[in-house]
């Protein structure tokens, strides 16, 4: 057992020394992880700049989804709702191809994870469609929203694990 | 023009995100994914800030730092993933943390850039 993973949320001061880690518990960046303890450093413009135009490009495909589907005041954020699900999934697979399938390139989760699915992904807006709704009387459809994306997401990304993990063969 | 301005935001958004995740881990080596916890707390206050003061904020504006900028440096995969990795590493105990502590502190973030916006604006 990682001394990271403990239920006390600090390392264990056991004496012994601190086991790595097998995966990255945040799949953006985990200090626990050495090559991405150093990524900053060794090429930081390269490594940024590709965040970026991950970035970009979730935000665009996010921005795109919502012109399209607008949805009304007080009605369902259906968009966020399955930007935030969909985007939960792929990471998911991502996650499992790059740390437990495949030798990935080391810009492949700077590029897809932290950049596309970050920025494809939206906490703060789905917190404040939360908001408005109970802002606009509808605050049923307020607490049906915000448990709706938690659950659907969560069992999104697990969904994700499994379903990669028997499928990708190693 | 707008989906410029989305598109930029974008795209400081999302290193913004990796720098103050790796800031914020260098100084908490813990379980808890404090990093992910603050840029969504962050985000969540700005945009509801920007929400809040929409009436007197400039359409490009929100574009610019709301949809682009708030939308890319939060992040709602990261955070789920995150989660599930609690819950599957036998901390159930933080995941449990983590979603109530979320959504709670994003709540509450959000209302406050509301008050804030109220203030200033009104």
């Amino acid at each position: 057992m990682p001394a990271h993973d403990t239920e006390s949320g600090e390392r264990a001061h056991t004496g012994a020394p601190p086991v790595a880690p097998p995966q990255p518990t945040d799949p953006d960046v985990d200090l626990h992880v050495p090559a991405q303890r150093d990524e900053l450093t060794h090429t930081p413009v390269r490594l940024l700049g590709t965040i970026a135009a991950g970035g970009a490009l979730g935000g665009l495909a996010r921005y795109g989804l919502s012109v399209a589907f607008p949805h009304p005041p007080g009605g369902f954020p259906w968009v966020t709702f399955g930007i935030n699900v969909a985007g939960s999934f792929l990471l998911a697979v991502l996650m499992v191809l790059i740390t437990e399938r495949l030798t990935a390139h080391p810009l492949v989760r700077p590029f897809l994870g932290v950049g596309v699915l970050g920025g494809f992904t939206t906490f703060s807006t789905s917190i404040v469609d939360t908001q408005q709704l109970v802002a606009a009387g509808a605050a049923r459809t307020a607490l049906l929203y915000l448990a709706g994306t938690l659950c659907c997401a969560l069992a999104a990304a697990y969904v994700g694990v499994v379903a990669t993990r028997r499928v990708a063969v190693r | 023009m707008t989906v410029l301005l989305v598109v930029l935001g974008a795209a400081v958004g999302a290193p913004l995100r990796y720098l103050l995740d790796r800031t914020v881990q260098a100084r908490h080596d813990s379980a808890f994914p404090w990093g992910t916890f603050t840029v969504n707390l962050i985000g969540s206050y700005l945009l509801g800030a920007l929400v809040g003061g929409a009436h007197a904020t400039p359409g490009p504006v929100t574009a610019l730092l709301g949809t682009g900028l708030c939308g890319a440096l939060t992040t709602y995969s990261t955070f789920s993933y995150e989660t599930l990795r609690l819950l599957t590493t036998r901390a159930r105990g933080l995941a449990v943390l983590n979603v109530l502590a979320s959504v709670a502190g994003g709540l509450g973030a959000a209302y406050a850039g509301l008050v804030t916006a109220t203030a200033i604006w009104s």
